[in-house]
């Protein structure tokens, strides 16, 4: 897949694509999310993650004006988030939501050229192309939508959030129902996307997707949980370990692993395999290699230990679930 | 007012026009009711000899044909938005620039225009079939210059005022079932009305047929203010208030 941005306009000002201050939304007496906080720069790519019901799809659609916040301020595209904006900050956005939401009698290009005209862009027909290529459904144009599976009308849909050459792209769930070949041509595109200079907006429960697409991510949970990139959150979340296999269980592990430089802790986690806490990798994992060599051990191997970005998301999750029934 | 854009409401209004003629549920409920109004009184009329002729000069019989416009529209606008709610369309179309008074005129001119074709085309019908196979002295004493122009210019203001009853309702109500009865009833006045006038209880004068006239009139540029501050973004999305 490839797209070709039909120019941009003020991407390149300095100023955040997203800046987001102390938002919240109440629906009567039920919190949707509150004191959510971040700022995203343009051509960044933004995970946003949470369990069902957190407020992801409730924080883009206020984001993308659909509904209006109850607390805090936030600028889209450099315009302030206020209802008076509301024409302009749409203007400037793409929002594909979670379920396509395509006039199934309607062909692909039908579509196409409703959104098109609503968006009012120039030269409709050749956005519609590019769109239309960018997401390798060319061939498929006149067939009414549908008729279509599940994953290509999730493709007509991305493609018509590119219509209108966004600045700002919120992505809700995009690779939801598509198999692993189509899920990877959407992750290609939000690189070019992303390469192009448009901000994605990426809400997503994959969070391998998040890991592998994401310049930083966000973990929400009604209030925002944590922020970062993802080695960071893993460094903040989790101690740096190694991870010691040999090829016996080591008959006095505390002496083997005690005193030796930047080690911290240690924990056996099965029969010859041991978790060592240590504040600086580099000068543990010598020293330690070292240590066991000279007890006599047959060492398998020592490497880092690592965290995925689940682990990060369980971590934070899990506390809330405890905090709940806490 | 701010801007409005014809190119958005265009979009609309295309791909409504796009959607009823490829449904053929739609298609069929447009059908079927001016052929209930077109029946009736051609029975009526067929029955009629020529020596009771003179007697139809006292009545406003055709009159009561402007119940196609207000009862055709009012269920294709019922049908409008909360359609579109159900279907998880709406969410797309407004995320996008466009306004809620653009979406509202595209929609209420998307049911016009056909509803206009039909009631028109219904009553060209009846004319015809009138002036071709009633007795003679019928349809000389049945169509009249005063009741033809009251029929063309009362059909858009009529069929106007059903459609924002219609998509009042569309915008209040989540079920698209609930929608069409609603605007089914809602149109019952009118159409009351009209079969007053029809069947002479209502003397239809001058002075009267221009007071309705301005009183829908101001009514439909109403209507469309109303409607478009009913139509809660928020509401519609969320599904909340």
């Amino acid at each position: 897949m490839s797209w070709e941005s039909l120019g941009s306009s003020q991407r390149s000002s300095g100023s955040p694509a997203l800046s987001v201050h102390g938002l919240g939304k109440r629906f009567g007496d039920r919190v949707a999310f509150e004191d959510v906080s971040f700022e995203i720069a343009y051509g960044e790519v933004f995970g946003f993650l949470g369990p069902n019901g957190a407020g992801k799809t409730t924080t883009v659609r206020t984001l993308g004006t659909l509904i209006a916040p109850t607390s805090g301020s936030a600028t889209v595209a450099g315009i302030p988030l206020a209802p008076e904006n509301g024409v302009e900050i749409r203007r400037r956005i793409a929002i594909m939501p979670e379920t396509p939401g395509l006039y199934q009698r309607l062909s692909v290009n039908e579509n196409l050229e409703c959104f098109a005209d609503l968006y009012e862009v120039s030269d409709p027909d050749a956005r519609i192309e590019r769109a239309l290529r960018a997401v390798n459904l060319t061939e498929r144009a006149r067939d009414p939508c549908g008729t279509l599976s599940k994953g290509l009308r999730q493709r007509v849909a991305l493609a018509r959030a590119l219509l209108s050459d966004p600045e700002v792209l919120f992505l809700d769930e995009p690779t939801a129902g598509l198999d692993p070949v189509a899920s990877r041509e959407v992750h290609e595109l939000i690189d070019e996307l992303r390469q192009r200079g448009v901000t994605v907006f990426l809400t997503t429960h994959r969070l391998e997707e998040a890991e592998r697409l994401c310049d930083r991510v966000a973990i929400l949970n009604r209030t925002l949980r944590t922020i970062g990139r993802p080695e960071e959150l893993r460094d903040r979340l989790f101690a740096k370990a190694l991870t010691v296999r040999t090829l016996a269980p080591l008959a006095d592990p505390g002496r083997t692993f005690g005193g030796l430089p930047a080690v911290e802790g240690w924990r056996q986690d099965g029969g010859g395999a041991y978790v060592v806490v240590v504040s600086d990798a580099k000068v543990a994992a010598p020293a330690i290699t070292r240590a066991l060599v000279a007890g006599g051990a047959d060492v398998l191997s020592v490497g880092e230990s690592y965290h995925s970005l689940e682990d990060v998301y369980l971590e934070l999750i899990d506390d809330d679930h405890e905090a709940t029934r806490g | 007012m701010r801007r409005i854009s014809r190119r958005r409401i265009r979009a609309i209004v295309r791909k409504e026009l796009r959607t009823y003629r490829r449904n053929g549920s739609i298609v069929a409920a447009m059908a079927i009711f001016p052929m209930v109004f077109l029946v009736q009184p051609l029975v009526s009329v067929f029955a009629v000899s020529t020596s009771s002729a003179l007697q139809l000069s006292h009545h406003y019989e055709l009159l009561y044909m402007l119940g196609i416009p207000a009862l055709v529209p009012a269920t294709l606008a019922a049908y409008a938005v909360v359609a579109e709610r159900q279907e998880g369309t709406l969410e797309p179309v407004l995320g996008t620039p466009v306004r809620r008074e653009e979406l509202l005129l595209g929609k209420a001119l998307a049911v016009l225009f056909p509803a206009l074709a039909i009631a028109y085309a219904v009553y060209g019908v009846f004319l015809a079939l009138v002036a071709l196979f009633a007795h003679p002295g019928v349809a000389s004493a049945l169509i009249r210059g005063p009741d033809i122009l009251a029929q063309v210019i009362f059909t858009p203001l009529i069929a106007a005022w059903s459609i924002w009853i219609g998509l009042a309702i569309s915008t209040r109500v989540s079920d698209m079932r609930v929608a069409q009865q609603l605007s089914a009833l809602a149109s019952l006045p009118t159409i009351a009305i009209t079969t007053l006038v029809a069947i002479n209880v209502i003397h239809p004068t001058r002075a009267l047929a221009f007071a309705l006239a301005a009183v829908l009139l101001l009514a439909n540029g109403l209507g469309w203010r109303l409607v478009s501050t009913l139509f809660d973004r928020e509401r519609l999305i969320a599904n909340t208030r």
